[in-house]
Formats: structure tokens, C-alpha cells, sequence
């Protein structure tokens, strides 16, 4: 052996330099996939003599191989899987040469091991997937890259196996390359490698074989040495989540944690989420020095110049350069567990040094991992990908997956069994604008089901009047309120019943823990459109001021309410008509000290399926033209 | 290499040190078990760098089966010393007084009771909630599949067809009560990575990693010392001096010697890829049985 003449000193400083590469494979035993990855670790002259000798006595034993040695065995742990013939959860397999180390996270190919592909593949840098050359691109090939693809893997290796089965044939193994690229376009992976390789006989895989002089490519090994991974992590946007709270002695503040992401340095000044305070760094602690800066994956310490409170699960940043702070984001989910998904469940969810729980409001779509079609469907069994809408308890600081891993992730976790029941990748914070998210499918089952003992008719023969709402939507100022509120004195003059709600009314107490931005506007309109739905539902005619400033937000009151039950009126007033009638608010955005105003800085839709449209300095015709259309159509009086 | 890359030891020491920080962070009672090995050292090492400078904040505990090299004793002892580390030391009172011993029982009875059982009896009567463990996957197949976070029920045992998908460095530290999570800290290192980093961190280990003239009785071709008197007096009549060294540490009549020259960290090193047999195979317990290991983990030792 070629190390004996090593000089010991020299290899050590060498090997110590060594980078980390950490890849993927996933295949069945069927497509060679043991059978590669014992040849790479065999032939880069890591095995250790008695594991061989022992492979040898196994293989007589219940190898598949027949008189090859079954490098598969050495790779298959667990006994039950060893009988099997098949391996079922991921497997860790170290192997090293003279360029890098690396960790193989080996997973089984069958589609009811989707998870477990998925919980190898989440630290991968890079996937190997395997293609029989014989059969080509398959429903298992098309799962594996999506996986990978969704894992955010940015390096595939589409490993064309078994080419002495096929004669070592170009023409087939440009046939499947073609075929895998029509298809690997519609995803985003950036690296992808063809190599054609017969793991068995080991061509290409180590040394390059000279029975396929037509490929021109590295061998397997090669490739893995060389490919360029380090830049794969995102060193722009620092993300310091705080993992552990360092205080040895009232001097000494620390804050601990794995650089998530960009680099955190000496002397920078950094903001803490969510308190939003600033500091500066002041020192980087690591038991060997002091540091001038760090990056991932590092686990350091860091201290700051001021005093400020701050916890596991706070995040430090850059002030400029800040994650997205909400309690509601939408994410690719892997149902992980046993036992079916189920809405109604509160969950922990664990994300960047945080814990908190979680709601899965709602299910987009379901993607079939073999043809990547979307559908819908009512809950999630084992294995089952799909986006869906999350609601935290608190709000998390994220980014979406696709630019920061670390961050992008989370698991779900079973608030009975404590098993890691899903896992996450954050595709995007979900736009404010088309929210509100929190009407989830339950809540319109629930909208259905509301029934009462009294029929509707009835209530409508009694009151005289139809439970239904009249909504006013207009601009802040636009004169949305002198309408409602003339027209709420009429109609009780006239003997109906109504109710008046108006944002004043609801904002002091029921909803007065919202705000103004948009999450919390859609939040408020849900609520109120609840309060419309309950009153109609008592027959009570219902008159609602509300700015609702957008299509989706006014659809999605109609929904709650009932389409049939819900009568949209617009008051349409100029911009300028507005700040003259109502100037306060106005003035405060102008002067910067406040901000989400519809019409000024958010976007102010103008309804075009409004049943009425005002102008605002006609109140006496409005009113009467309200009137009429309630009388049109008998929604009061209704004899 | 960019200024902006680590090179493989310090990416796994980073990631060993975010695991021991996220149990120190997430369980209430956590230990780290301390075997006096060179995969503990390094992950002793380990701890003290994740708090540094603060003192590490939970005990280590040593599983003392009686049965260990009086050598690794005197370390262990002088070690905790001069650390002052709050070392726990338990033993099977029971096994002990009743005389259970390699010799007399066996070793199959003997890991059970002065190990398993010794170590199962410890983490209870302490109420642990979370075990540190030196283990590593590439030592033996059935540790290649395990967890960093290795779930444990209420009689520690472990199921491996039934273990939490874990993701990304996202632990799952959730248990119920008298559950409890085995923490694999140095899962992802080798032989030769531990290696590497004692010789590059100066960590102290037990001479009898060292080759050195020894006592030691050839049995069933595996090199046994002679470490104390009750190895039986026939045995011990057939001790001859040879050149060797140790490549795992436990228990002493059931830890085979190797013949060796080496005497640095650079001579094993070298040794070990020269000469090429896997550590464990100085283990006498893995030969008890086909898949022995994955046995004994689901009865709950390592």
C-alpha cells in the first residue's frame, strides 16, 4: 500500500485542510445504488481490512451479487433491513481521499420513503441520483430530483448506472440525457452532471473507463472531488439567531449561537429582532481567540457595547438588511408522520432557535411527487407534499428557503406523540395584500353549518326585514359614515332593525389589539364580517362603514357573510375631497408619522361589482337611493 | 479555499458544539457520559469550548463497570481534578457485591449488568432527561442510521424503525416525562478525524492508547492484560511482555490489545492507515452475536 511511504507530519497537515463535502444518494437496491457507494468507499482505499473479510462471509451468505462481492451488504445496517434486502431509513457513510472528506447521507428510493430521502437530503450540498441505464428516466428518477430540488440542492449528478448492460452505448446515454433535461428544466437546479457509469464493474466511477472512450467527462469520484460547493451558502444576509444566553458572572454577557447566514464582525452595528433595539458588536468569543468575524456554519459567542434583554430565539441583524417578521408565511410541507394531518391541530414548531405553536390554515395545493401535478386535497397523509398557509402564535423572523436555508426552515412537531410530524421550507411571506389567509376551509365548513332552530322565513315574516348587510366601502374621509349612520337612524325610524358597526366601534374594544398594517386591517374585516354573519343570521339587518380597501379582503367578507346576503355600496370620493373632509390622518402620513393609509401609501382598489355608487356630497339622494334598493329588494320592508 | 470556508474539523467542531449548546438550551437535566476514551475526551474538549468562557453546565457522569484498566481510573480521577469538573461516578451496587465479572459470568451477562443496567440504574436515579454520548457512525452499521437526537422511551430502549425525522441542525427535544433523548455530539467525525483533532487541539488521553512493553495473555487470539489479580491465576501464568497499545478502552478482559510501535498520536495515525483494522473488532462484545450492537442499543446501552 501506496501509505507506507507516506511521511505521517505531511499527510496530517495535509488532510487536516481538507473540505467537507456532504451528498446524497437515494435509489432502490435495484439501481445499484449500495453497490456505488461500497465501490467508492472500497475503491478510495477506506475500508478496513476485517470489514472486508467479514463482506466476504456475508456475501456467500445472503448476497444478492451472486459471485461478485455484494458491496451492498457493507451499507445495509439494521438486521431487519439486511433480510429484507432493502435499506429502509438513512444511512451515514464517511469515506475520504487525498481532496476532501465526505459524508454520504444514503437513502431508500421507494416512494413510502419519500421522508426519509428528505431527512437525508436536508444537509446534502449535493445529490447523486441514479438512473438505470436499461430502463432510463422513470417515475423514481422524476421523484428524486423534485425532492432534491425541493431540498434546494443546488449540485445533481444524474448517475447513468449499469452502462455494460446496455453496451456501453452512447446513443442511450444521450437518449436519457435528453429525456432527464426536458424534464429537469421546469425545476431549478443550476449543476447538473451527466456521468454513465457501471458501478459493478466500476467503470467511471474512481478510475475513467476506457470502454466508453466516447464520454469525455470526469469518472464519479473526480467529480465529487473537484465540484465548487463553497459558495453555496449565503453570506450576504446575517442572520445571528441566538441559540443560548452565555452568563458565567454578572460581567460577562454572551450570545451563542451557528451563524446562520452572512457574516457578523467585530465593531458592527446590529439590530436585535424583535425589540428592534441597536447595538454594536463589541467582542467575538471563541475558546481559542478572539475573532474579527464569523461565518456559517462557526458557533461563536458574541457580546455587545450596550445592555440589552435578550433571549433564546432573538435574532441579531444587519439594520439594514432585515428577515420578514410575521406570524403567518406559506411553506412547502412534507408530512412526515404515521398518523394523518389534521387541521384543527395546534402545533410546536420549532424554527432558528425558536419555539412556538402553529396552525396550518390551510392547504393550497398537494403535488403528486411523480408527475408534479397539483391538487387539492383535505389533509395530508405520510409523505404528502404540498404548499400550505402557517399561523404562529408569535411572530418568527424568516426568509424564504430558496434564499437562506437556515432560516427557511422549520419542523412541526405533534403536540401528543412529540414526534417531528412535518417539516417545512418557507416559500415566501404571504403578501399581505391578499389576505385575509385566516378564513381557512374549517371556518367555511363551520360558515356552512351555522343553523338554528328558527328558519330563516320565519325570522323575515317576524321582523318584516331580511337579515342582510349593507357594506359602505370608500376611502378614509370619503363620507362612508354620514351615509351609514343617517341611513341606520332612518331605517329605525322606519321600524326596522338594524345594527351600525363602523371601524371606530370595533377598533375600541373588540379588535383593539390590531393595528393598521395590512395583515391586521384584513385580520379586523374578517372579525367584523363574523359580527355581520351572526347578526343577518338573527335576521338583523346589518350596516357596515368599512374603508376594505381591495378586491380580495371585500370577497372574502362576502364569502363569510354569504354572497346573497352581502350588498356592496362604493362612496366615491376624490383624494382631495377626502383630506379636506377628514385631514388629520392625512396630515400625520404626510408629516411621516404614520403610515398604511389606503389610498396614500397602500393601494386603494375601486370596487366594480358595487350594487350603488355615491357621491359623497349628496347625502339626502344617496339616502334615498339606499333606501329604494333595500325596498327593490325586500330587504326591508318586506311586505 | 475562500476566507469564508472552515476546514472539516472545525465544520464538524461547529456543528458538535451547536448540538451540545441546543441540549444545554432545551432540556432541564441534561449529563454528558464520560467513558475516559479518546471520543470522550474530544467531546469533553468539545463542551468546554461551547461555553467557554463559562463553566460547562451540567455533570459528566462514568458508567464504572469495575471492571475498567486501573489505568483510566487514575486519568479519570486526575482529569476531573484538574478540571474541576462535576464528575458523577455510579456503579451496580449489586452486580458488584455479587461478584459479577467477564471471568466468572461471561461477557454477554457481564455488559449487561455492570454496563447496560449500571448505566440505565445511573441516568435514573439522577433523572437525567438528556445523555451526551461519544458514539460515532462510522464505528459499527447499526450506529450508522442513528439519530444526532436518538429518542429513548421510558426504559431507554431505541426503536430504529420507529426514530424522528430529523432535518436540517432542527432537533426535536421534546419528551415526555421519564422519556428521554441520547445526544450523539461527534455522530459525524471518524477515527481518524478524532485523531486529528487531539493531536491538533492537545487533548489528554489515557497512556494506554500509547504502545508500551505490557503483561498481556493471549485468549481466543484477542491480547488481554493483565490489569489485576482476579484474572483467574492460569491465565495470568501464561502473561508474556509484548510491545502494544490499545485502540478502544472499557473493560479490561474484554478490550484486545494490538502489537504496536507507535508512540505519538502521528505513529497511530499512521498505523491505523497501514495496518487497517477497524476499532471495534478489539471489542470482544460485537462477536456475541450477529447484529450484537443494534441489540444491545435497543436494550438501551450506546
Amino acid at each position: 500500500m501506496t501509505t507506507k511511504k507516506l511521511n505521517i507530519q505531511e499527510f496530517l497537515d495535509q488532510d487536516q485542510k481538507k473540505d467537507l463535502l456532504r451528498l446524497l444518494t437515494a435509489g432502490s437496491v435495484d439501481d445499484g445504488k449500495s453497490t456505488l457507494i461500497g465501490r467508492l468507499m472500497a475503491d478510495s482505499k477506506m475500508l478496513y481490512e476485517d470489514q472486508l473479510e467479514a463482506l466476504h462471509r456475508d456475501s456467500k451468505r445472503v448476497g444478492h451479487a451472486g459471485e461478485d462481492i455484494d458491496y451492498a451488504l457493507l451499507l445495509d445496517g439494521l438486521k431487519a433491513e439486511r433480510e429484507q434486502g432493502i435499506t429502509i431509513d438513512v444511512a451515514y457513510r464517511y469515506f475520504s481521499t487525498a481532496k476532501r472528506k465526505f459524508i454520504i447521507a444514503d437513502t431508500p428510493g421507494h416512494e413510502q420513503y419519500t421522508r426519509n430521502m428528505i431527512t437525508g437530503g436536508s444537509t446534502a450540498n449535493l445529490a447523486i441520483i441514479l438512473i438505470d441505464a436499461r430502463y432510463g428516466v422513470i417515475t423514481q428518477t422524476k421523484r428524486h430530483t423534485y425532492l432534491a430540488n425541493l431540498l434546494g440542492i443546488k449540485h445533481v449528478v444524474v448517475a447513468i448506472n449499469k452502462m455494460d448492460l446496455v453496451e456501453f452505448s452512447e446513443e442511450r446515454f444521450e437518449e436519457i440525457r435528453s429525456t432527464y433535461k426536458a424534464f429537469v428544466t421546469q425545476l431549478d437546479i443550476p449543476d447538473v452532471t451527466f456521468i454513465p457509469l457501471s458501478a459493478l464493474k466500476g467503470d467511471n466511477v474512481v478510475e475513467t473507463s476506457d470502454r466508453m472512450p466516447w464520454y469525455h467527462g470526469p469518472s464519479l469520484l473526480d467529480f465529487l472531488e473537484n465540484v465548487h460547493v463553497s459558495s453555496d451558502r449565503n453570506f450576504t444576509d446575517l442572520r445571528y439567531p441566538v441559540q443560548y444566553v452565555l452568563r458565567p458572572d454578572i460581567k460577562f454577557r454572551g450570545f451563542s449561537t451557528s451563524v446562520a447566514s452572512g457574516i457578523i464582525k467585530k465593531g458592527d452595528e446590529v439590530m436585535v429582532l424583535p425589540s428592534m433595539k441597536k447595538s454594536k458588536v463589541e467582542k467575538i468569543v471563541t475558546y481559542d481567540k478572539e475573532l474579527d468575524y464569523a461565518f456559517p456554519p462557526q458557533s461563536v459567542t458574541v457580546t455587545l457595547e450596550d445592555e440589552i434583554d435578550i433571549s433564546r430565539g432573538d435574532m441579531l441583524v444587519h439594520p439594514d438588511n432585515l428577515p420578514r417578521v410575521e406570524r403567518q408565511f406559506e411553506a412547502m410541507l412534507v408530512w412526515m408522520d404515521e398518523n394523518d394531518m389534521n387541521l384543527s391541530t395546534q402545533f410546536y414548531i420549532k424554527h432558528a432557535n425558536n419555539n412556538t405553536k402553529a396552525r396550518i390554515d390551510e392547504i393550497k395545493y398537494k403535488v403528486d411527487v411523480n408527475t408534479l401535478e397539483k391538487s387539492n386535497i383535505e389533509k395530508f397523509k405520510l409523505n404528502e407534499i404540498g404548499r400550505v398557509v402557517i399561523t404562529t402564535t408569535k411572530p418568527l423572523f424568516f426568509d424564504p428557503y430558496k434564499k437562506n436555508k437556515q432560516t427557511g426552515s422549520f419542523i412541526l412537531i405533534d403536540p401528543v406523540t412529540h414526534n417531528t410530524c412535518a417539516v417545512g421550507m418557507i416559500i415566501d411571506h404571504l403578501g399581505s395584500e391578499n389576505l385575509p389567509s385566516r378564513i381557512t376551509d374549517v371556518d367555511k365548513e363551520k360558515i356552512a353549518l351555522g343553523k338554528s332552530l328558527i328558519k330563516t322565513e320565519e325570522r323575515v315574516q317576524q321582523l318584516n326585514q331580511k337579515g342582510e348587510t349593507i357594506w359602505i366601502t370608500g376611502l378614509h374621509g370619503s363620507g362612508k359614515n354620514e351615509l351609514a349612520f343617517s341611513l341606520e337612524k332612518k331605517l329605525f325610524e322606519n321600524g326596522a332593525t338594524a345594527v351600525l358597526i363602523d371601524g371606530s366601534s370595533v377598533r375600541s374594544g373588540l379588535n383593539r389589539e390590531l393595528d393598521f398594517s395590512p395583515a391586521d386591517r384584513a385580520e379586523n374585516l374578517r372579525r367584523v364580517a363574523h359580527i355581520c354573519k351572526l347578526l343577518n343570521d338573527q335576521g338583523i339587518i346589518a350596516i357596515a362603514s368599512f374603508i376594505s380597501r381591495n378586491e380580495s379582503l371585500r370577497s372574502q367578507v362576502a364569502e363569510i357573510i354569504g354572497e346573497d346576503r352581502f350588498h356592496m355600496f362604493y362612496m366615491d370620493a376624490t383624494l382631495d375631497y377626502c383630506k379636506n373632509n377628514k385631514p388629520e390622518l392625512y396630515e400625520l402620513i404626510e408629516q411621516g408619522k404614520t403610515s398604511n393609509l389606503p389610498g396614500v401609501d397602500l393601494e386603494y382598489e375601486v370596487p366594480t361589482n358595487a350594487k350603488l355608487s355615491f357621491d359623497p356630497v349628496k347625502n339626502e339622494e344617496n339616502l334615498d337611493a339606499i333606501l329604494d334598493y333595500l325596498a327593490q329588494n325586500k330587504i326591508y320592508p318586506n311586505h | 479555499m475562500n476566507e469564508y470556508s472552515l476546514t472539516n474539523l472545525r465544520e464538524l467542531e461547529a456543528e458538535a458544539i451547536h448540538i451540545i449548546r441546543e441540549v444545554a438550551a432545551e432540556f432541564e437535566n441534561p449529563v454528558m457520559l464520560y467513558s475516559i476514551g479518546k471520543d470522550s475526551s474530544v467531546m469533553v474538549r468539545l463542551a468546554e469550548k461551547a461555553f467557554y468562557p463559562g463553566k460547562v453546565p451540567f455533570p459528566l457522569m462514568h458508567i464504572d463497570s469495575k471492571w475498567k484498566f486501573k489505568e483510566m481510573i487514575d486519568f479519570r480521577e486526575q482529569y476531573a481534578n484538574d478540571k474541576g469538573w462535576d464528575l458523577i461516578v455510579h456503579h451496580n451496587k449489586e452486580g458488584f457485591e455479587s461478584g459479577v465479572g467477564p471471568f466468572t459470568h461471561g461477557s454477554k451477562v457481564h455488559t449487561d449488568i455492570m454496563k447496560t443496567q449500571a448505566l440505565l440504574e445511573g441516568l435514573n436515579i439522577h433523572k437525567f432527561d438528556a445523555a451526551f454520548g461519544g458514539a460515532r457512525r462510522d464505528e459499527e452499521k447499526s450506529r450508522a442510521k442513528e439519530r444526532i437526537f436518538s429518542f429513548r422511551d421510558k426504559f431507554h430502549q431505541w426503536d430504529p424503525k420507529n426514530q424522528r425525522p430529523e432535518l436540517w441542525n432542527i432537533y426535536n427535544s421534546r419528551v415526555q416525562k421519564g422519556e428521554s433523548i441520547r445526544v450523539f455530539p461527534i455522530s459525524n467525525w471518524t477515527e481518524l478525524d478524532i485523531w486529528q483533532y487531539i493531536r491538533l487541539e492537545n487533548i489528554p488521553i489515557v497512556p494506554l492508547y500509547y504502545a508500551k512493553e505490557r503483561p498481556v495473555v493471549d485468549m481466543d487470539g484477542s491480547l488481554i492484560l493483565v490489569d489485576d489479580e482476579r484474572m483467574p491465576k492460569e491465565l495470568r501464568d501464561k502473561a508474556e511482555m509484548r510491545m502494544v497499545r490499545f485502540r478502544t478502552l472499557g473493560c479490561y478482559p474484554l478490550t484486545g490489545a494490538v502489537e504496536s510501535n507507535a508512540t505519538t498520536i502521528e505513529e497511530i495515525v499512521e498505523e491505523m492507515m497501514t495496518v487497517t483494522v477497524s476499532e471495534r473488532t478489539t471489542r470482544v462484545i460485537d462477536f456475541d452475536q450477529e447484529a450484537s450492537m443494534e441489540q444491545k442499543k435497543r436494550e438501551g446501552y450506546f
